[in-house]
């Protein structure tokens, strides 16, 4: 099934939730919806279920409004990040829920709902609990079981609110790999909700980046990841150096030092400098653009971790760089910098 | 070093506490209740079953039990919604509509009986009505079971409260999300969330009936047979100075309340192991 998302306006008293929001999201694909808290992601996902209802903006389903329709007639799975499992119920009767309230006239017999039942159980791996309650399973056996509840009612859409928000990093990392399988075999049109880059881009087709109710960039992970649109996505993605550099007339100053790097046109004045920080490489003084001291030098896996101090105009300022480890530095040593891919974005006020 | 044989526990003090426990309920309550059962020994066996099932105990005590379990199970049903309303909606006066729940608590039985004798008698405000319909309310049973409404209401409303605040809005939206209509997600759904403190509620405000004697008693009239409470009863025995007789229906009465309210417990028990509270 296709969303399309118009203009979507959402608003708490004062507070703007979404400030005008347009999305697409094609058949089958696996989408995330990425930022920091209050940028209004989780309230996008509520509205497309029916689960809230935008103030203005139009949402619609393979071409067809459905704001007329609420939650239980959108055909609409939802995860929820704690759950929501029916604490009364064992696991079986929490995946038949959504079989048993459906109208009389489609509601399956009893042995198809058993049927449906074990299928989305061994499909989710979990058929040896269904006798349990959800009070008796861990936190991930539970996100599963939420999951096979949300497909027994075979919604068009699938969507998942910060899904494995609630459990331990390893239960996570299992888990993403898993939701990425499974869709691939289900390939149902999914959208879920994250504050974790890592998770977005390692299980989603396309990332949508939001912030302050508005969408920053919609991409593949690699295309949010290597060619930010926009400073927030820049700072949000990845782990950046950030640099206030002014721009005068094609000409990059920091600290009042030029640095001789090319910067696109129309930006002007007070504008910020990302760096990744393995593309800030290191060398001896004078063969850089920069110039800093190493304070603290930290080693593990295939990179060593570098703090220095810049030597700047105004004061120090620290950044933490990420270097190759056959390179040898030392805490005291001057070294040069220089950016190997970068880029100036206007600094917002 | 330290007691080799027990073992360590994180919270310490269990033998002080257990103890003072032990004493203290001996000295409330199961010290007075021996006496109650030893009072009863100097009656023989024939003579005690002559008391207990004589016309008028076995009258009394179907009206104490059995116009408490009504009044229990009304007060179940409408305390029900009235924590529904007070949880889940905000309307102007709810604060007020809440604190006016606790009155039966607070207010001294007899008050309470007094105003809801006048208020229910034939010249009364709502009684004046109702004697209109035919309907007569003070001095009849139906005035012991709006008495016993009257003063169970309080327990099912605050023992429901705090787990349907605690319930959480998601289990709602998933059970919509999932197709389920209004209906099925109250009564598939909330209503059996709410079963242990349902059971819970109900078995205090029928605890509460079986033992009510202040309120009642303005309101029921008191014939024998009729609308005689047995706590009434055994007051009026006692009165007579007919002790044995008063603490061979109390033993019944005692027995009786511990078996309903046991089995309740059980019942509720039964609920929580498949509910837990989180």
């Amino acid at each position: 099934m296709t969303i399309e998302l118009k203009n979507i306006v959402k608003k708490f008293g004062a507070f703007t939730a979404l400030d005008g929001v347009d999305l697409k999201v094609a058949n089958g694909e696996l989408l995330a919806l990425l930022g920091p808290s209050g940028s209004g992601k989780t309230t996008l996902l509520r509205i497309i279920a029916g689960l809230d209802w935008p103030d203005a903006g139009e949402v619609s389903f393979d071409g067809e409004s459905t704001l007329g329709h609420g939650a239980s007639e959108r055909r609409v799975g939802f995860v929820f990040q704690h759950y929501a499992l029916f604490r009364h119920m064992t696991v079986f009767e929490n995946v038949a829920f959504g079989l048993r309230v459906q109208p009389r006239a489609v509601r399956k017999d009893e042995a198809g709902i058993r049927m449906r039942v074990k299928e989305l159980l061994d499909l989710v791996q979990l058929d040896w609990l269904a006798d349990r309650y959800p009070n008796q399973l861990s936190g991930g056996q539970r996100q599963r079981i939420a999951l096979a509840r949300a497909l027994a009612i075979e919604p068009g859409i699938l969507l998942l609110d910060e899904p494995f928000g609630a459990l331990d990093a390893k239960v996570r990392k299992e888990l993403r790999q898993w939701l990425r399988s499974l869709h691939s075999e289900i390939s149902v049109t999914s959208i879920f909700v994250t504050h974790d880059q890592e998770e977005a881009l390692e299980v989603a087709n396309r990332v949508v980046v939001m912030d302050k109710g508005q969408i920053e960039q919609i991409g593949t992970p690699a295309e949010v990841y290597d060619n930010p649109a926009t400073a927030f996505v820049h700072g949000f993605i990845g782990e950046s150096i950030v640099l206030p550099v002014e721009v005068n007339q094609g000409c990059v100053r920091l600290g009042g030092k030029s640095l001789g790097i090319a910067v696109a046109d129309g930006i002007s004045g007070a504008s910020k400098l990302f760096v990744r920080r393995h593309d800030m490489q290191v060398g001896p003084i004078g063969a850089g653009l920069l110039e800093g001291t190493i304070r603290h030098v930290r080693t593990f896996g295939p990179t060593q971790r570098a703090e220095v101090a810049l030597c700047g105009g105004e004061g120090k300022t620290l950044i933490e760089i990420d270097a190759p480890r056959d390179r040898t530095l030392q805490a005291g040593d001057i070294v040069g910098l220089r950016p190997q891919r970068y880029r100036i974005f206007a600094a917002q006020d | 070093m330290g007691v080799a044989t027990g073992r360590r526990s994180t919270l310490p003090g269990f033998g002080l506490t257990m103890g003072l426990t032990l004493t203290w309920l001996s000295v409330i309550i199961l010290i007075p209740l021996a006496g109650l059962f030893l009072k009863t020994f100097e009656l023989s066996f024939d003579q005690f079953w002559g008391i207990v099932t004589s016309r008028r105990t076995l009258n009394a005590l179907k009206i104490s039990f059995g116009l408490s379990f009504a009044a229990a199970i009304v007060n179940l049903v409408m305390g029900t919604i009235v924590v529904w309303a007070l949880v889940r909606y905000r309307f102007p006066g709810r604060r007020l509509f809440d604190a006016i729940v606790d009155i039966p608590f607070a207010l001294p039985t007899a008050v309470a009986g007094v105003a809801l004798s006048s208020l229910f008698a034939q010249k009364g405000w709502l009684g004046a009505p109702l004697a209109e319909l035919g309907i007569k309310v003070a001095f009849t049973p139906a005035g012991i079971f709006i008495a016993m409404i009257f003063i169970g209401i309080p327990f099912v409303v605050r023992t429901v409260q705090p787990i349907l605040i605690d319930l959480d809005v998601e289990i709602e939206e998933a059970a919509a999300s999932l197709g389920a209509s209004r209906w099925h997600t109250v009564f598939r759904v909330i209503l059996p969330s709410l079963i242990p403190a349902l059971l819970t509620g109900f078995a205090l405000a029928f605890a509460r009936g079986i033992g009510e004697y202040g309120s009642v008693i303005f309101i029921a009239g008191n014939l024998p047979n009729v609308s005689e409470i047995a706590p009434l009863l055994i007051v009026i025995r006692l009165s007579e100075f007919r002790y044995a007789d008063a603490t061979a229906i109390a033993v019944v009465m005692l027995v009786a309340s511990f078996l309903i309210i046991f089995a309740v417990n059980r019942l509720q028990r039964w609920a929580q192991t498949r509910i837990p509270a989180h």
